[in-house]
């Protein structure tokens, strides 16, 4: 299993785009997709470095979801901030120390960050142990990490297993 | 080609999707005008303009599901969306932290270590 399939989800993952871009299901693409799915994989492997195992993929999905929500919601906060005076605005550089470890699981939390509501990454620390975030409009910074640790980062610890 | 006509709600459903959409891409350039600083200003752009180009994008699905055939390949835009916008947002305020662009007098620096970010040794 292991030796054909080295990334299935990565498999799965070509194997619907493949799908998506031709936007038709046919038995001749769904077969052509999946030898491509499998021998992609194979190829790309070798030049893996970031060893990255989605080790609940029903709770991979439910975040994908709850991230979907969350975009809907900052983009309406985002736009009432736009839309309203200016000057009331109160930015902050925050510091928020991280819990998990890995590159792929921190790349994926600080995409997180930057697409949900008024924060955007911008800087890991030279020791990798924390973020920098700016923060378009914050009162209670505490509150801010508080609640990017227990919606997204718990969830991703569980997701990644790290 | 002719234009084929869309049945009464689809019709609706179309183009309140598609001005929902629009009204979004234009809140978000107008926050990339307004916004005080070089910081702020990236906010605008990588959040709204989701929304916006999502609100065109499902108004784009349901028109040819209905017209033509089911027609999905429209969701790779959103794909290739979520995975370049936090991207290009993380490099462009990478190199204003870097470049030490003029923050907003009311910007609070609440970081510990602020020369832990900065690339002077």
């Amino acid at each position: 299993m292991n030796k054909i399939l080295p990334a299935p989800f990565l498999s799965l993952f070509l194997l619907v785009f493949w799908l998506l871009l031709q936007n038709t299901i046919t038995p001749g693409l769904v077969v052509l997709g999946a030898i491509l799915a499998v021998a992609i994989p194979l190829y790309t492997n070798r030049g893996r470095d970031f060893p990255a195992t989605i080790r609940k993929p029903f709770k991979a999905i439910e975040y994908f979801f709850l991230l979907l929500v969350d975009i809907l919601i900052s983009n309406l906060n985002i736009a009432a901030i736009i839309l309203m005076p200016s000057r009331r605005i109160k930015p902050a550089l925050i510091e928020y120390p991280l819990d998990i470890v890995g590159e792929v699981p921190i790349t994926v939390l600080a995409s997180t960050i930057s697409l949900t509501p008024g924060t955007i990454t911008a800087e890991i620390r030279r020791d990798g142990r924390a973020l920098m975030i700016h923060a378009l409009n914050v009162d209670d910074h505490e509150k801010l990490i508080a609640s990017i640790k227990q919606r997204y980062e718990m969830r991703l610890k569980e997701i990644f297993k790290c | 080609m002719n234009m084929t006509e869309l049945p009464g709600w689809a019709d609706w459903l179309v183009s309140s999707l598609i001005i929902i959409g629009a009204l979004f891409a234009l809140i978000g350039s107008v926050g990339l005008a307004r916004l005080p600083d070089f910081m702020a200003r990236l906010h605008a752009p990588t959040k709204s303009t989701t929304l916006g180009v999502g609100g065109v994008i499902l108004g784009s699905i349901v028109y040819f599901s209905v017209t033509a055939t089911f027609s999905w390949h429209e969701l790779l835009i959103t794909i290739f969306l979520f995975l370049t916008a936090p991207i290009s947002a993380h490099l462009l305020a990478k190199a204003g932290l870097h470049l030490e662009l003029k923050r907003v007098e009311n910007t609070r620096d609440l970081r510990a270590q602020p020369n832990q970010y900065s690339d002077e040794d």
